[in-house]
């Protein structure tokens, strides 16, 4: 083992990336009791959508509607799959989502042709800069300060004003809370929005760091923030903030071992088993969970 | 109403499934050639490419004699997807299409796997790049007409010992890649046998951050990198490496002689050294009927990365297609044992140099590979020298 400054910082780098994508994660569940699986495939939509805008604008208006598009695409996935399913068993509800992140996924081997993209490098963000010592891109400091930033501002949204209390409400009563006068639908709208807007923030970071998009992008990234989710206790914010931290920096750490680098992923599902059989609810999670 | 609905979705597809049966027939004598390639998946890059060589071929020679009958020649590609588990599938679908002989595939590990549906079928298959040794080892249906890895290795790891100087080199290869760790073992032991030290390093499938894998490859001092990975990972390593600064030179085999690879090499600080089957300017003529047909045909351009960069692996299509042209001349019959039959004793000489099978498992004979190596400002390939074992 040779562990560096390097691997801390990649490690750190990769936990933000998790973070913004295991928020998505975690609020879904805290509200609607359900796991979005398609959430991992709209992180890898959001990234093939600047891909293909950039061919046609510059990257300063490209970002800014490659956000918006990812939250339309969020809004319309809870509109179109789950809304109608709402009085529906909630297996139905996760079978949509498993339906969705397939069809996502789908359609963009359909558009790209199953060829990766190349990403297009955002300027200053993407550029090479030294700390202690080691080469880096200057997005590795960037994602965990601006985590940090929107969690703060997250947090916030959710503590202090009106809507942040209707979602509060919404996670610990679904009924009672639609009955005290809560408009559901656009509680729970307002949470894909969130969520989506995050995952688009985490995909600039990501494929910054890591420039091809191939269809199945949003699948290990996703389900590895679902593991930090868990991880957390699923339904709490910084419990999968935290969550994701520890995953990002275990992982880099065992790839710095030679022998043992190929087994950073199994560690990470191993992490997964042993804390649904000793701790289900996770380092955060509320006490009686409802396990789907 | 939700059961009417339910009902004309369900008659759509009960239609959808009798339109795929529908096939047209005609009088016009026809011979089918099966393309078992990637188009999609890790390698479809390259796939694609290597598609097209054969195409271009196709367009080029469209029909030929068989008892002195016209016979026309149909393509029936397929997409194996890159992928080893789908490859068999892929296969049954052109045994189930009545193809005489199949070409392809990019990529070794496809090949391998498909290997068993062909032998059962009775058609004989031609590999065009796939260079692990196993896909002709020990069976008589599968021939090949590019070199082959235990070559390929020796040669870059000789050229990397004796004309560049290097003594340490790390290696990275996916896991459970039959093309990858197939080549990385002969480099490793021709490397260490010239007095080399050598460190390997492997990673899963769908990696994505290969940041750690190069800061451990430059903890080891290493001199030169091999990483002869698909070009999906490829972008990734090239993109990682020059943001770290990292000084060792990149080495690998003919699977990123891609215009990917110089996508993502243009405009950085990386040293990028690959062997490879054909150089551009090997062949005035097939360089310039390419490149017009490439240019001709929006759809065309697409597959070959958006230029018209001829990539090795189109050119070694294009003479894959002439050996089973060849070979189905001498059979004289588009029987699928006639034609392996035949396959024997094929002697062409293509655009990428000499092709003739040896006796034992139905390789090429190829005594040499072409060097290149990124020119970084214009994204092109320079060519570096015709290298053999010794």
């Amino acid at each position: 083992m040779n562990i560096t400054i390097d691997h801390i910082l990649a490690g750190i780098s990769v936990g933000g990336q998790y973070a913004l994508i295991a928020i998505g994660y975690t609020m879904v569940y805290g509200i609607l009791r359900l796991i979005n699986f398609a959430h991992g495939d709209v992180f890898m939509a959001s990234g093939l959508i600047i891909v293909y805008l950039t061919t046609a604008m510059p990257l300063q208006y490209a970002i800014p509607i490659v956000l918006l598009l990812t939250v339309m695409l969020g809004f319309l996935i809870e509109r179109a799959a789950y809304k109608p399913l709402r009085a529906a068993p909630r297996m139905s509800v996760m079978i949509s989502a498993i339906g969705v992140s397939y069809l996502i996924q789908n359609l963009a081997l359909y558009i790209t042709g199953g060829l990766p993209q190349t990403y297009p490098a955002i300027p200053w963000i993407s550029d090479s800069i030294t700390i202690f010592g080691a080469v880096t891109k200057r997005v590795t400091i960037i994602t965990p300060i601006l985590t940090a930033i929107l969690i703060v501002l997250l947090v916030a949204l959710i503590r202090y004003t009106k809507i942040g209390m209707a979602m509060r409400a919404v996670s610990k009563d679904f009924e009672t809370s639609q009955l005290m006068g809560i408009k559901i639908n656009r509680v729970i709208s307002t949470t894909f929005v969130i969520g989506s807007l995050l995952a688009a923030v985490g995909s600039l970071l990501y494929f910054t760091s890591y420039q091809s998009v191939v269809p199945t992008s949003g699948s290990m990234p996703g389900l590895k923030a679902f593991v930090a989710a868990v991880f957390g206790g699923i339904g709490s914010i910084p419990g999968a903030v935290i969550g994701a931290f520890i995953i990002g920096i275990c992982e880099n750490l065992i790839k710095s071992s030679t022998d043992f680098s190929i087994f950073s992923d199994a560690f990470t599902f191993a992490l997964l088993i042993v804390v649904l059989c000793v701790r289900p609810t996770g380092l955060f999670g509320e006490k009686s969970i409802d396990k789907v | 109403m939700k059961k009417i609905v339910a009902l004309v979705l369900a008659a759509l597809m009960l239609v959808t499934v009798f339109a795929a049966c529908g096939e047209t027939k005609s009088d016009e004598k026809v011979i089918k050639i099966g393309v078992f390639e990637p188009a999609s998946g890790a390698n479809g890059a390259g796939g694609k490419q290597e598609t097209l060589g054969i195409k271009y071929a196709n367009d080029v020679c469209p029909t030929v004699e068989i008892n002195g009958e016209t016979y026309k020649v149909e393509l029936v590609p397929v997409d194996n997807q890159s992928a080893d588990d789908k490859a068999p599938t892929a296969a049954a679908e052109l045994v189930g299409k009545k193809v005489s002989v199949v070409l392809g595939s990019y990529g070794s590990g496809v090949s391998i796997a498909a290997s068993d549906t062909f032998a059962q079928a009775g058609i004989p298959a031609i590999g065009v790049t796939c260079t692990n040794p196993k896909v002709t080892e020990g069976n008589t249906h599968y021939f090949r007409i590019c070199f082959l890895d235990p070559f390929q290795g020796t040669v870059l790891a000789n050229y990397a010992y004796n004309e560049l100087g290097y003594r340490t080199a790390y290696t990275l290869a996916e896991t459970g890649n039959e093309y990858d760790q197939g080549l990385v073992h002969y480099f490793t032991e021709a490397f260490t046998k010239l007095g080399g030290k050598v460190e390997n390093a492997s990673f899963v499938k769908d990696t994505s951050d290969f940041n750690t894998l190069l800061t451990n490859a430059v903890n080891s001092k290493a001199d030169v990198i091999f990483a002869p990975t698909s070009t999906q990972y490829a972008q990734l390593i090239i993109e990682q490496a020059a943001a770290k600064g990292v000084k060792a030179t990149l080495m690998a085999g003919d699977t990123w002689d891609s215009n990917v690879i110089l996508a993502a090499a243009k405009g950085k600080d990386v040293d990028v050294q690959v062997t490879t089957f054909y150089q551009e300017g090997g062949n005035a003529e097939f360089d310039a009927g390419f490149k017009a047909w490439i240019e001709g045909d929006s759809q065309n351009l697409t597959d070959n990365g958006g230029d018209s960069n001829i990539a090795a692996v189109s050119a070694m299509g294009y003479d894959a297609y002439f050996v089973a042209l060849e070979a189905i001349k001498k059979a004289n019959s588009t029987k699928p044992a006639d034609i392996m039959t035949a396959l024997w004793d094929v002697e062409y000489t293509g655009v990428t140099g000499e092709i003739k099978f040896d006796d034992v498992n139905g390789d090429a004979d190829r005594v040499s590979a072409y060097i290149k190596k990124v020119n970084t400002e214009t994204g092109l390939w320079d060519f570096v020298k015709e290298q053999g074992v010794n």
